[in-house]
Formats: structure tokens, C-alpha cells, sequence
């Protein structure tokens, strides 16, 4: 409704007011999105979000104010360094205007340090890290989809609160590992449960057995993967192989997206309880959004990165065409203002806070028997919605200098 | 739960056992360096190029032809190397007059190209590759649940040097090959084709690595970059034993993984370091390597 | 390596030298005025992998010695300069001078171990040594792991020029490169240069002769080594952010591809085989792994039909008309 209401709106203003009235640089609006397309977590994000994406700017009707609207791509490989060149390159020498997606925080973070310096918006999706939101917030820097403070709060008060008290961790050895590892173990220290290691594994990372020993022989209950995409995978492959779930451990992913599930398979991934942004079975506007997604990705449904990535780009076109201008400080301006609605149903009673954290309503969700399952992609049982404000680290506790105080 | 010199002794024998197992692989690939480095004295940058391949063909077979792992076991070492034989009869054979660095920055060279060719076509996340059905589940050993995958992988290495061994130890094609390292021209002289012996010696050479490449797909599944990091550390390896014998490669091989996995218990942080330092001390005190022969 | 196939340079006679006068100077206004029509980033790209490069010629071009390693001097210094910047503060002149140094001590350590072997065993030794760095780099606290150093300040120059102006650390890096190239230059053809090359061409000679091949040979590898840490440093001025791409021996293959491309032992090769990978990377840069295939094929071609390179292949031409490159 509201879309419709704003693209009659968008017409309204072209037709009406002088088009001069809205100032975009090169009478063109560029959307770049930064994403894994090869590596550990192309199946999650990668062409899946590129494809979200061009759908927003599809809904939308292509054009803000008249002015057209592209979408550009292109593959970070998980790296910092090229992350970084090839968003110094888009907004310096390609006009773009925002970069969207972003998976794998060291990328996420390098290309932040860049928008944050030539003042340009950036849509984090797919990277987790809550440091986006604290020391590495900006004005126009926005965290979209979930993070490991949610993904902890969900997760880990379940496990504990069934009984999993002692824990030992397989964690990545990078920013995004290390913050979900400490999100986790906050969590499980508050509701009493016990410490007893970790390990770090390089990233990425396809033996563990050397890791999974390690974690057998600390005795803990739960092996909390604080990893991502194929390395959690494979470590839970990998368990089975060397007995570690015969021998009464249980492994706790904390961080599993639908697509890591559809590639263990219902039977190995069974019972497993995880945290999610989204999940496409869940209503009808869901169901209805994924359906078109799924219809251009061969069939797949989409994980919370695909149908965030839709949502930011979504919501940034809309605040372009209120700020009617591609001033970056204008636009994340008008995106605090706007009420957050799309057609793909993910932001539910979503809000952008002033560290850049949209906030909106998580779900705690448990990985079906193959029994329960009523036919592709059907993987999850929503046990419970967490709202936004007890999801998300409290703006009380925020680093970020934007918060104040 | 018991324990030696301090360390939990299921934690100390599993990664011990998981040592070893890096240690076959070790010992397969630079058996196989040291076998092409032999006669052709060349480097061969590409073995873990095509230790990768090896593991891609056996995946390729299953899925397009459904060849089942054993038979990959035998067609993806002989499909490798024939792809190999392609090359040496191309490329490399071209080099041979010139500076021996050339023939290393020319496998070096193929190996960006296979290298780039499969992530272009599978990506770099990895393709499962199922553990055969007559080697799945494991036996409880006590101190650890060992897959009986990966014991059937250091007794298959272990078959696979020591039949090596003997090939070039003990029969007259091994003799030949051993006269041919000394004097290539000498040998010529006596009627045998020397450059035919060069050509399947790096066949074989790159055999060796496809197969290792298999016996790897079941446990570290089939993935572009498995070779290239890998390659590295075999290097180190063959420093450490020099490239004086067969057996010096194969021996440093187990050995090397078994110290790895020592490390990985009693100071895990070093554990992807401790090949490399001891390649330094090696260097130190012997700069042949431990089984060289002069400088 | 040995280089039969080019010619050693030698010094010129008066006259040419006014036209390898006027040859450099066409050179210089070039990369003076190159930023008003390109991109600047892309410049400065290219001019530390030059300056990476010309070190790195320094040993394959004129002592014969293939490093498979020097990704290690390239990235730790990247590193120590980043982390000096931002954590201590420091002025970016001395914070890439400090790169330097350490790289120059890293060198001196690599090389007396290294050189204790030659060709192919020297290869895989630096190659072995650059993985443990590489290792050490992963894993030691201060480097950030895989995330690398972010957000590193460019600082000002002298505590006054402001470095964040594109044009002001263009002309920074600019003369960097360009003091360092004459320093190579001069090192080359200085009396320790002619040492190096009959080293180069003939080592048993050169013992014979009664020079301490090893010392020299030393010395040319901490010299390398120093430079190639100088243009890690840089890069990491410049893109404000060192991380493990630059100690991966990825940086270590790609230093070879760019000499061998541009003509080893030549003293522009290394620059125009730079600019020329450079420029293939970043326009096959949303491709991913085309690149590497690409780079791989160039390596074949270069091995197997194009061993004197670019500026080898030039050579003859220039220098009938009395300019030595």
C-alpha cells in the first residue's frame, strides 16, 4: 500500500514540481553491491543479493524522481584490502552512491571506514559484527539485518536455558568470530552457565579435526560454533564423523542460515536451534516475496541476507526520493525519519536508531524432523518472536560516539 | 582421565593420529617432487595444482559418470597424468637447456591457470565429496573415535611409498631411472630413451599427487585451493629431508606430520609454524637437508 | 636466473647521456602530470608495486637470485608502518622509514639464511621462510588477524602537508619512487653493482677473483629487501589499511610476474610490468579469479616465448638511439 501510495507520490512530484527541485549527482543513481560471489559465503549472500536488490529497484520503478536507477556489482572474495579498492574506486572514479550487502565483517569494516570519509550511505547486511554499530558507527552507515548480539541473545539463552551450561568454542579467526564468540559467552555467563575454552580456527577453514578433538576433550556440554557459512558445515559434518554428537556433546551453531541447512540436509541438521532475521515460510507476504526471489535464483529460497539487502535498498530508494537529493548525510537523515515497510515482510515493527542499528522484531527457530517437513526449503519451526528492543544490544550499552548520552 | 608429561593422553594420541594422517599426505606429494626433481630437476609448482585436479576428477567422475571412489582411485591418477604428460611434452621439455628456475615459474605460471580455471567454474566453498560406504563410520579406540576413512588413508599412503620404493629400488626400470639421474647422457648412450624416461617419470610424479588428491576429497573436501597451500609446506618438507633419496622424502613426510601434531597439543599457536622453523634449524646445521647429499 | 639474453647495460658515453636526459625527463613530467587524467589511486597503486618490483630486480635482474618470498618485507613492513601510524601516532615520513628499516632487518636474517643455498633451493627457502612470516602475521595480536589494519591515518608530511589531499600524496609517493629508483640506479652502476653482475655471470670466477660473493650477495638482498618493505609501506599509507593480501605469497608470485613481464634486469621493465599487471587487475577486478588465470597465462608466455620482456625486447631499439632502460 504505502509503496504504491509513495511511487503515486514520486509521479505526483515529477509531474508537479520542477525536477529541478531534486539534485542527484550525474542524474544517476548508482547502488553498488559489494558481496561474496566465490567464496564461503556466496550461497547465503552472493548473486542471491544482487538479484534482491535489482527487485527493490524493480518494486520501486526503476527511477527516483525521474531519475534512473543501477545496480552494480562485484566480488570482494571475503577480503579487506579489495574491499576496500573497489569501493574507493566506485564512489571516486564510478559516481556510485551507496553500497549495499557487505557479508564478512573485515570487508563491512573497511568499506565503512570509507563511506565514512567521503560521506557516502553503506547497507550492511550480511556482515554480523555489532562493531558496525559501536566504534565503527557512522552518521551514514547502516546495520540491516541481524548481529551477533541478536543472534547470542536468541541462540545462547536457549541453549542455556535447556540445559547446555558448560561450553568450549570453535571460533573464526577474525573480527566477526571473536565479537560472536564474546557476545555468546556474555550470554551464557548471565544465566550461569560455564566457560571451559576455545579454540581459533583459520578462516576459512575445511579440516577440523584437530579443533574438534580439542573441544571433545575439554568435556564441555556444548561446542558453540562461532562460525559462518561452510566452515560451520563442514565443523558439523565433521563432528558426526569423529563421534563427537555420539558422545553426548551437542554442537550449538551460532550463527546458521537456511542455506546451511538445505546443504546438511534435514537428517544431520534436525533439532538444531538458531537465531534468524527472517524466514520466508512464515506468512504470507513472506511466502509471497520469496516466491519471485526463488523464481529468479533456480528455486532456492532466500536467507535473511537476500530479503535484508531487498529491505535496506528498498528503504534507501525511498529516502532518496523524500530527500530529493543523493547528499548522503540528507539521505541517512531521511532514512531515521521514514517509517520502514516492504513488500518482502522482513522489517517487522523495524526502526533505525541513531547508531545506525535498525532494529526489528528476530525469531528464535528450531531445524524441523525430516518428518515434519512438508517439501523443499520447509526447515523451521519459529518457537518464538524476539522482539527488536530484547534482541539487540541496548542503546545504553552502545560505544558508538553518535549515541547521546 | 590419564594423562602423559601433563597432556590429556587421548588429546596427545588423537592428534598424534590426525599428524600422521598429514603426514601421508606429506610423504605422497613430496615423494613426488623428489621423483620429478630427480630426473628432470625441476621444482614442479603445479603438484598441488594437480593434487587438487586429482581430487576435482574424482568428484567430476562421480557426479557426470557416476565412477564410485574406487574406481576413481584408479582412473583420476592415470587422467591427471596424462594431462601432465600434455604438459611436459608442450612446455616444459622446451626448457630443459635453460636455467632450472624457468621450469619453476612455468608450473608456477599453470598453476594460477588450473588454479583460477576451477574456482572460476566450482568457486572456493568446497564440494562435499561422501566418504565411501565400505570405509564409513569408526572404531572407538579409547582415547579417541577414529573414522576408519582416515586410517585407510595412511595405510594407503604408506602401501603407495614403499611400493614406490621398490619399484626404483629394486627393479631394472628403477635401476634405470636411478642411472639416468646420474648421467642422463651416459644412459642415452646406451640405448635407452631417456626423454621418454622423463616424461613418465613426471607422469608418475604427477600420478602420485592426483592420487593423494583423492585419498584428500572425503576429508577435506573437493575445493580449488586445497593444493596451494599445502604445496608450501611440502616444499619445507623437502628442504628438511634434502632430495637425495626416496625413502629420506618419505620418512621426513610422517615424520613432519607427526610433529605437527605434537605442536597442536602442546603449543597449538605454532602448529602451522613449526615445519617452517624447523626448516630454519635444518638449514643451520645441515643446508643439505637431512638425507642430501653435498650442497 | 641467468640472463643471456640481455646484455648488460654499461655506462654511456657523453653524448647519449643528453638523450637518456631528455628520456628520463619525458618520464618525470609524465608522472607529474599523470593525475590530472587518471586516476590518482590507481597511480599510486601502480607506483608501489614499480618501486616493489625494482627492489625485487634488484636480485633476479643483477645477482641471479629468484626470491619466492618477498611478499614478507612487502606485507610486515605494511604492517609496522600501518601500526605505527595509527597506534603510536607517528608522521608518515617516519612511519615509512620504520617499515623500511625492519623490513631491512627481516632481510638481513632471510638472506643469511637463504643464500646459504642457490637457485631452485633458494626459491623455496625464501618461499618457505615468507610462509612463516605469513603465519606469524595471522596470528600475532597486533596485525588483526583477517582483518587487517583499518582505517590507518595518512597523517602530514613533515607535520604539515596534509596527506589526506589525493594530489598531496600522489606527489609524496611520486617522490618516493622516484628517489628510490635513482638509488637502485646508482647502486647498479656503481663498482658494488659490477661486483653483483660477475657474481651474476660467473660465481666460481668471482670467488676466484677473491670477493666475498656471500657479503655481496648480503648485501644485495637487504637492499632489496629494505625497498620492497619501503613500497609495502607506502601502500599502506595509501590505502590507509595493511592486511594479509600483501604477505600472501600471492604479492610474491605477482612481484616475479611484474619483473618478468617488464624485463629482468632491466630499470624501467620492473615499472612498465607493474603498471601493466596493475591495470589488468583493475579492470578484471569484479571478475575475481579471471585474474588469476590471466596473470598464470602471462607467466606461461613470458617463460616460454617472451623471456627478455617488454623493456628487454625494446632495448636494442632505445638504445641504438643512445638511452639505456
Amino acid at each position: 500500500m504505502l509503496k504504491k501510495a509513495l511511487i503515486g507520490a514520486v509521479a505526483l512530484t515529477a509531474l508537479t514540481a520542477a525536477q529541478a527541485q531534486a539534485q542527484y549527482s550525474d542524474n544517476k543513481i548508482k547502488i553498488g553491491v559489494l558481496t561474496d560471489l566465490s567464496g564461503t559465503y556466496s550461497d547465503l549472500a552472493g548473486k542471491g543479493a544482487i538479484v534482491a536488490a535489482q527487485m527493490a529497484v524493480e518494486d520501486f520503478g526503476g527511477k527516483v524522481n525521474g531519475v534512473p536507477v543501477e545496480i552494480v556489482s562485484a566480488d570482494h572474495q571475503n577480503k579487506a584490502d579489495i574491499a576496500s579498492s573497489i569501493a574507493r574506486k566506485w564512489y571516486d572514479a564510478e559516481q556510485v552512491d551507496a553500497i549495499a550487502e557487505l557479508v564478512t565483517t573485515a570487508a563491512a569494516i573497511a568499506v565503512r571506514e570509507v563511506s565514512k570519509e567521503k560521506g557516502k550511505i553503506d547497507l550492511v547486511s550480511g556482515a554480523a559484527s555489532t562493531a558496525l554499530t559501536n566504534a565503527k558507527c557512522s552518521t551514514t552507515g547502516f546495520h540491516w539485518t541481524y548481529d551477533t548480539a541478536a543472534l547470542a541473545n536468541g541462540t545462547a539463552n536457549a541453549v542455556v536455558k535447556n540445559g547446555g551450561k558448560s561450553w568450549y568454542f570453535l571460533t573464526a579467526d577474525y573480527a566477526f568470530g571473536h565479537d560472536l564468540q564474546a557476545q555468546t559467552e556474555r550470554v551464557v555467563k548471565a544465566n550461569g552457565g560455564e566457560i571451559k575454552g576455545a579454540v581459533r580456527h583459520p578462516f576459512p577453514n575445511s579440516d577440523f579435526s584437530s579443533f574438534l578433538l580439542q573441544a571433545q576433550a575439554s568435556g564441555a556440554q556444548i561446542i558453540g560454533l562461532a562460525n559462518a557459512g561452510a566452515d560451520t558445515i563442514n565443523a558439523i559434518k565433521q563432528a558426526k564423523e569423529f563421534g563427537i554428537t555420539q558422545g553426548g556433546q551437542s554442537l550449538a551453531g551460532m550463527l546458521v542460515f537456511i542455506t546451511d541447512v538445505h546443504s546438511l540436509g534435514l537428517e544431520t541438521a534436525q533439532g538444531m536451534m538458531m537465531t534468524t532475521g527472517y524466514y520466508w515460510n512464515r506468512d504470507d507476504e513472506t511466502r509471497a516475496w520469496s516466491k519471485r526471489w526463488s523464481a529468479k535464483m533456480d528455486g532456492k529460497m532466500p536467507s535473511m541476507v537476500h530479503a535484508g539487502t531487498y529491505s535496506s535498498v528498498m528503504h534507501y530508494l525511498k529516502a532518496l526520493a523524500a530527500a530529493k537529493t543523493d547528499d548522503g548525510m540528507k539521505v541517512a537523515e531521511q532514512m531515521r525519519a521514514l517509517p520502514i515497510k516492504d513488500a518482502s515482510g522482513f522489517a517487522i515493527n523495524g526502526k533505525i536508531r541513531a547508531d545506525g542499528r535498525m532494529v526489528h522484531d528476530m525469531y528464535l527457530a528450531q531445524v524441523k524432523k525430516p518428518s515434519e517437513s512438508k517439501g523443499p526449503w520447509d526447515y523451521y519451526n519459529i518457537v518464538r518472536t524476539i522482539p527488536g528492543d530484547d534482541a539487540y544490544q541496548s542503546l545504553a550499552d552502545s560505544k558508538c560516539d553518535l549515541v547521546k548520552k | 582421565m590419564m594423562t602423559l608429561f601433563g597432556i590429556p593422553a587421548a588429546a596427545l594420541f588423537g592428534q598424534l593420529l590426525l599428524g600422521l594422517i598429514n603426514g601421508a599426505f606429506y610423504a605422497v606429494l613430496s615423494l613426488g617432487l623428489a621423483l620429478i626433481f630427480g630426473l628432470l630437476n625441476i621444482i614442479n609448482f603445479s603438484h598441488g595444482a594437480q593434487y587438487m585436479m586429482g581430487a576435482f576428477v574424482a568428484w567430476l567422475g562421480l557426479t557426470y559418470l557416476g565412477a564410485n571412489y574406487w574406481v576413481a582411485l584408479l582412473l583420476a591418477p592415470l587422467v591427471v597424468a596424462a594431462f601432465g604428460i600434455v604438459l611436459e611434452r608442450t612446455m616444459l621439455s622446451r626448457l630443459y637447456k635453460l636455467d632450472h628456475l624457468y621450469g619453476l615459474l612455468l608450473t608456477f605460471g599453470l598453476a594460477l591457470i588450473i588454479e583460477g580455471v576451477f574456482r572460476n567454474l566450482y568457486g572456493i566453498s568446497g564440494i562435499p565429496y561422501a566418504v565411501p560406504k565400505e570405509l564409513a563410520g569408526g572404531w572407538n579406540l579409547g582415547f579417541m573415535y577414529l573414522p576408519i576413512y582416515r586410517a585407510w588413508v595412511v595405510i594407503a599412503s604408506l602401501v603407495l611409498c614403499i611400493g614406490t620404493w621398490l619399484l626404483i629400488e629394486k627393479t631394472k626400470l628403477g635401476a634405470y631411472l636411478r642411472a639416468a639421474t646420474e648421467n642422463p647422457a651416459l644412459v642415452q648412450a646406451m640405448g635407452i630413451n631417456v626423454p621418454i624416461m622423463i616424461t613418465l617419470t613426471y607422469g608418475f610424479g604427477v600420478a602420485l599427487a592426483a592420487f593423494a588428491g583423492v585419498l584428500a576429497a572425503p576429508i577435506y573436501s573437493v575445493n580449488p585451493l586445497m593444493g596451494s597451500n599445502l604445496i608450501i609446506v611440502v616444499f619445507a618438507v623437502v628442504v628438511i629431508g634434502g632430495m637425495g633419496s626416496i625413502m629420506g622424502s618419505i620418512v621426513t613426510g610422517f615424520m613432519l606430520g607427526l610433529l605437527e601434531g605434537l605442536t597442536k597439543v602442546i603449543y597449538p599457536e605454532a602448529a602451522s609454524t613449526v615445519i617452517f622453523m624447523v626448516m630454519v634449524v635444518v638449514l643451520l646445521i645441515k643446508p643439505a637437508g637431512l638425507f642430501g647429499k653435498g650442497a | 636466473m641467468t640472463t643471456n639474453s640481455v646484455t648488460t647495460p654499461s655506462v654511456g658515453s657523453t653524448k647519449p647521456v643528453s638523450r637518456q636526459a631528455i628520456f628520463v625527463g619525458i618520464l618525470l613530467a609524465l608522472g607529474l602530470i599523470a593525475p590530472f587524467a587518471v586516476y590518482p589511486v590507481f597511480l599510486m597503486k601502480g607506483l608501489c608495486f614499480a618501486l616493489f618490483a625494482a627492489a625485487f630486480n634488484l636480485l633476479l635482474g643483477y645477482v641471479g637470485l629468484l626470491s619466492f618470498g618477498h611478499a614478507m618485507f612487502f606485507g610486515w613492513s605494511a604492517y609496522i608502518t600501518a601500526h605505527a601510524a595509527k597506534e603510536w601516532g607517528l608522521t608518515p615520513e617516519i612511519a615509512v622509514l620504520l617499515g623500511t628499516f625492519v623490513a631491512a632487518g627481516m632481510g638481513a636474517v632471510v638472506g643469511w639464511l637463504a643464500i646459504r643455498r642457490q637457485g631452485i633451493y633458494f626459491a623455496m627457502i625464501t618461499l618457505a621462510l615468507a610462509q612463516l612470516m605469513y603465519f606469524v602475521a595471522l596470528q600475532a595480536p597486533f596485525t588483526h588477524g583477517e582483518d587487517g589494519i583499518q582505517g590507518v591515518p595518512r597523517g602530514h608530511l613533515f607535520g604539515l602537508i596534509d596527506l589526506n589531499e589525493t594530489m598531496n600524496m600522489y606527489y609524496f609517493v611520486f617522490g618516493i619512487f622516484v628517489l628510490a629508483l635513482f638509488f637502485l640506479y646508482r647502486v647498479i652502476n656503481s663498482p658494488f653493482g659490477q661486483v653483483l653482475k660477475a657474481i651474476r655471470d660467473n660465481e666460481p670466477r668471482a670467488i676466484s677473483l677473491g670477493y666475498q660473493v656471500h657479503r655481496y650477495k648480503l648485501i644485495a638482498f637487504v637492499i632489496s629487501a629494505g625497498l620492497s618493505g619501503m613500497a609495502g609501506s607506502v601502500k599502506s599509507l595509501v590505502f590507509q589499511l595493511a592486511s594479509l593480501t600483501d604477505v600472501h605469497w600471492h604479492a610474491s608470485g605477482e612481484v616475479v610476474l611484474m619483473t618478468l613481464l617488464g624485463g629482468v634486469g632491466t630499470i624501467f621493465g620492473p615499472t612498465a610490468g607493474a603498471y601493466l599487471v596493475v591495470t589488468i587487475q583493475n579492470y578484471f577486478a569484479t571478475l575475481g579469479s579471471w585474474v588469476t588465470i590471466i596473470q598464470g597465462v602471462i607467466f606461461v608466455v613470458c617463460v616460454l616465448a617472451f623471456r627478455a620482456g617488454i623493456i628487454g625486447v625494446l632495448r636494442p631499439f632505445l638504445k641504438k638511439r643512445g638511452i639505456e632502460a
